[in-house]
């Protein structure tokens, strides 16, 4: 019987995704390290500032984990949510654990922290690089009904794997703030299934900017995960130029119209417009061979 | 005006329970709380209330008084961040927690 | 000396039909063609067939709208077309009420405002709207047979052929009763139409009963007004469908029903195929409905709950669903929905056992009503779904089991047996913004002043509704003998809303000793019991995936 990630809180998705009973919390609720921003806004804290950060074991091995609460204020990065998750990778850069398991849900910095939350990101992703470059895998894993945005969107860039489930998206603006900013004709962020052809899992695999598409179902989060154990992915000077040669070939070969089924028809995936229709694994069928 | 309401209340129970490990339910989103239970070294239980709904305290009494009489615990130190739930959330959270507790006592 | 007899001309509708048929032809000359009217010539053709003073019925049906007509309309000539008396189902449209404001029309007979309530209060306290009545859908078509009949009507069709004939397919709706009425009263019926084509999939209407045919440019509006997305359905909603289901679905043996619109019932819907299942009742309650296609049904029907479903209208999306589950929906030959308002209004009335819904307020004496100041919303067919139908004869175990518990111990007219219809409010004793569901007065009341009604406009009447169920509980009104026994019912699942503070706890106690009112644990229900993982889809893509891939949401309710 499978069991839906997105339904899931953050702490259900920690307690479902490593081995039983083996997660040690740290700063947990009753430490009570929250936002010193929220109250005077009149906005409600969070025990555990809106995201879970420890350690546990995956399949034996000792990883690190950190699972934002999409729930509480759209899983957005505060001051102190920033410093956890800081905090979490400096620690595995003493430790080694064999990866950092970043479980993203988020509109990106949260917004009512202004500098103190723009720090914060600029920050993860700083700590993030450094874990990279130290050999020891991350991988972001984006499943949530929230998706992964903002600031995060570019963290979870960052990591040497990202793992979607179909529903999850990974964008830097959000749909309503495009739509805001360029007009309805642009973008109809009331068009989910617009939204999801530009900015969820399926297309995000199809288009190389996430390496595993999986169904919503923890088992297969956590299979992914297990996967991504030792398969660090150095990020070299060769390694960022060819990436850069990509994105420009990507915006100078764009479709007329730059909607998602014309792209995927010019990456030469058959019947491209039955893709939004299709499970998991037959996406990942489409670009087996 | 904006800012948060804090809200505290105590009351007298007869059940006492012994040590356990913090309990947490729920999540702070639209319409919902979270509730940390603890441990306390009193003969009272004592509720703390952070809320973003003003001018709920008479009901937030009632509810909170109820939830003590179905348990008549001791020794409990509750403490709630709310964003705004109904009573019936508030109630069901709280059954929630107990259920957690109970489980935690040897 | 007498006076002179003027001898009574007795057929003047047949003299005014023809009339307005050749002012048509006078008018639009050859770009009449058969039955034919290019949308160029709309206006020209409205301004040629209504009459001042006509009674119009504009098709605003809860979903499909005659939109392009109701365009037309508004840019009519009102020195030849004004002082219309529109009797129409729903204000959906600015359009519905825009004739309003330009004089082409000036009073009004309808059923339901929903988009339009508050646009709608405002013309009324201006003085620019004179309202007959706010009738329920099946209340309004009575009339279009008795002193409401439309003179002319302006429908919406999928499709017609050369001829006339006209295909209203799974968006049927009140088509029908519409027609009829004009049709055989020697009125004029105006249908704009999708497309025309040679050969249509079946005849909804004969082309004898239709006048006129103008092809839009746009298709007809639809609203998908029935679909629920289950990933928004709360805990609590949960908890309060499983007590619906087994303290009352499986106590009174309901095997027919209708479900009013709402979140609430979606989780009934939801909860059958997985809680209802594992209670054993699938087979012993919910075989026939009174229901348009509810995605949300999905899952009950692919587990075998469902005998039969007669729709009020489609629901967009469903089509194809609905297409290959003949066996379960009413379809024509041509495999399509075949819906229709009155006559599910109908079945509603008489041959369901149970109406369940929810609403905005309930008083003291369990009236309820969805009234808010500022709008006049009206009633829709609620008032038909949950009432006790007198004129009922034939008898159910749940409808024997209803009518005994409210008349045991009671003689004369009002012991006399007989039995009852369930008759269900469901709600949560806050709504949002902690908004009260339960109130000493309700604002039918204060909204019955603004408006000048002659009567507060009450959606269900107390002493029709049979129980209350909240997520403190059921009130089982059936058993209570006096007002004050009702009213502790009520406030003793009115939680802590004032009216629930204020109760006599004794009596309240004392009531549910009686099993007048019952806690969840008393129907043995754990309420920690009550999560989402109970739905038998949590999500519009478990949905699709009950479907078979059959139901297609549309887009708004994607994300995937």
């Amino acid at each position: 019987m499978s069991t839906s990630f997105a339904e899931c809180s953050a702490r259900e998705r920690v307690a479902r995704l490593l081995d039983r009973e083996s997660f040690e919390e740290w700063l947990p609720p009753s430490a009570r390290v929250m936002s010193p921003h929220l109250a005077q806004l009149g906005v409600p804290s969070a025990f555990d500032d809106g995201v879970v950060i420890g350690r546990g074991r995956l399949a034996g091995r000792a990883v690190f984990i950190a699972a934002q609460e999409g729930e509480f204020m759209g899983g957005g990065v505060g001051e102190v949510h920033g410093a956890k998750l800081v905090g979490l990778m400096q620690r595995a850069l003493r430790d080694r654990p064999a990866a950092v398991l970043l479980l993203a849900e988020s509109g990106g910095v949260r917004l009512h922290e202004a500098n103190a939350g723009l720090i914060a990101v600029s920050e993860v992703m700083r700590a993030l690089l450094d874990v990279r470059a130290a050999g020891i895998p991350v991988v972001v894993l984006i499943g949530g009904a929230n998706g992964c945005f903002g600031g995060m969107g570019i963290v979870a860039r960052c990591a040497d794997r990202v793992v979607m489930s179909d529903n999850g998206r990974l964008a830097m603006s959000g749909p309503e703030v495009i739509e805001a900013s360029h007009g309805v004709e642009e973008f109809d962020s009331r068009d989910r299934a617009l939204v999801w052809r530009t900015t969820g899992g399926k297309h995000r695999f199809l288009s190389g900017d996430c390496d595993v598409l999986v169904d919503d179902d923890v088992q297969a989060f956590r299979d992914a995960a297990i996967d991504a154990i030792g398969h660090a992915n150095a990020l070299t000077l060769d390694g960022l130029e060819r990436e850069h040669a990509l994105l420009a070939a990507r915006l100078r070969d764009a479709p007329e119209g730059a909607d998602a089924v014309a792209l995927w028809r010019q990456l030469g995936i058959r019947d491209a417009e039955r893709v939004p229709d299709l499970d998991a694994a037959e996406v990942r069928a489409l670009v087996a061979n | 005006m904006t800012g948060m309401e804090s809200l505290v209340y105590e009351f007298a129970g007869t059940r006492c329970v012994a040590a356990f490990a913090p309990v947490l339910v729920g999540v702070v989103g639209s319409g919902n709380l979270e509730v940390l239970v603890e441990p306390a070294a009193a003969a009272i239980s004592r509720y703390s209330v952070e809320t973003s709904a003003r001018g709920f305290g008479a009901i937030w009494e009632a509810v909170l008084r109820d939830f003590h009489e179905r348990h008549h615990f001791n020794g409990l130190s509750v403490s709630i961040n709310d964003m705004g739930a109904t009573p019936a959330v508030v109630s069901l959270r709280l059954d929630q927690a107990a259920a957690g507790l109970k489980e935690a006592t040897p | 000396m007498n006076a002179p007899v003027e001898p009574r001309i007795w057929n003047t509708r047949a003299a005014q039909r023809a009339q307005r048929l050749e002012r048509v032809a006078a008018d639009l000359g050859p770009a009449l063609r058969g039955k034919q009217v290019a949308s160029e010539q709309a206006v020209a053709l409205l301004n040629a067939a209504l009459n001042p003073f006509d009674r119009v019925c504009l098709e605003g049906n809860n979903q499909k709208q005659a939109d392009f007509l109701a365009r037309a309309l508004v840019q009519a000539d009102v020195q030849r077309v004004h002082d219309l008396h529109m009797v129409q189902s729903v204000l959906a449209l600015p359009e519905h009420l825009d004739v309003f404001e330009n004089g082409i029309a000036s009073k009004l007979d309808f059923s339901f405002s929903g988009p339009q309530g508050a646009r709608l209060a405002q013309l009324v306290a201006q003085g620019g709207v004179q309202i007959g009545a706010i009738h329920t859908y099946l209340e309004l078509f009575a009339r279009y047979f008795i002193d409401l009949t439309p003179q002319v009507a302006l429908i919406a069709a999928h499709s017609a052929d050369a001829q006339g004939n006209l295909f209203t397919g799974p968006n049927t709706e009140d088509t029908p009763a519409i027609v009829e009425a004009t049709a055989f009263s020697g009125g004029l019926v105006i249908a704009q139409v999708n497309e025309i084509v040679d050969s249509l999939p079946r005849i909804d209407v004969p082309a004898g009963w239709v006048d006129y045919v103008v092809l839009a440019p746009t298709p007809n509006v639809i609203e998908p007004l029935f679909t629920r997305d289950p990933a928004q359905i709360s805990e609590i909603q949960v908890l309060m469908a499983m007590m619906a289901i087994k303290g009352i679905y499986a106590e009174y043996g309901v095997q027919r029903l209708n479900h009013g619109i709402g979140f609430d019932t979606a989780a009934i819907e939801l909860l059958l195929p997985t809680y209802g299942e594992a209670l054993g009742l699938r087979g012993k309650i919910c075989s026939h409905w009174a229901l348009n296609p509810h995605p949300a049904l999905i899952p009950a029907i692919e587990a075998g709950w469902v005998q039969s479903i007669h729709s009020f209208g489609s629901e967009l999306g469903m089509e194809d669903y609905v297409r290959a589950r003949s066996d379960v929906f009413f379809t024509g030959a041509d495999g399509s929905l075949r819906s229709h308002r009155a006559f599910c209004q109908a079945a509603g009335h008489y041959a369901c056992d149970l109406f369940i819904g929810s609403t905005l307020q309930i008083d003291l004496a369990g009236n309820s009503s969805t009234a808010t100041l500022g709008r006049i919303a009206g009633f829709g067919g609620a008032p038909n779904m949950g009432a006790d139908a007198r004129g009922r004869r034939h008898t159910s175990p749940a409808w024997l089991k209803a009518g005994r518990e409210a008349r045991a111990g009671l003689r004369g007219a009002r012991g006399t047996p007989r039995g009852q219809k369930l008759v269900v409010q469901m709600v949560e004793t806050f709504r949002e913004h902690m908004q009260p569901a339960f109130v000493e007065t309700l604002d039918a009341w204060q909204l019955a002043e603004q408006a000048h009604m002659k009567l507060p406009p009450i959606m269900i009447y107390g002493d029709d509704v049979t129980h209350i169920l909240t997520e403190e509980g059921i009130a089982n009104l059936l058993l209570c003998r006096t007002d004050e026994e009702r009213e502790q019912a009520i406030r003793g699942v009115a939680g802590y809303t004032a009216v629930g503070l204020a109760r006599d706890r004794r009596m309240v106690e004392n009531l549910r000793d009686r099993g007048v009112i019952r806690r969840p644990a008393d129907i043995g229900i754990d309420v920690r019991d009550a999560t989402r993982n109970l739905l038998a889809a949590r999500s519009m893509r478990d949905l699709v995936r009950a479907s078979g891939g059959l139901y297609q949401p549309p887009k708004k309710f994607r994300n995937w």
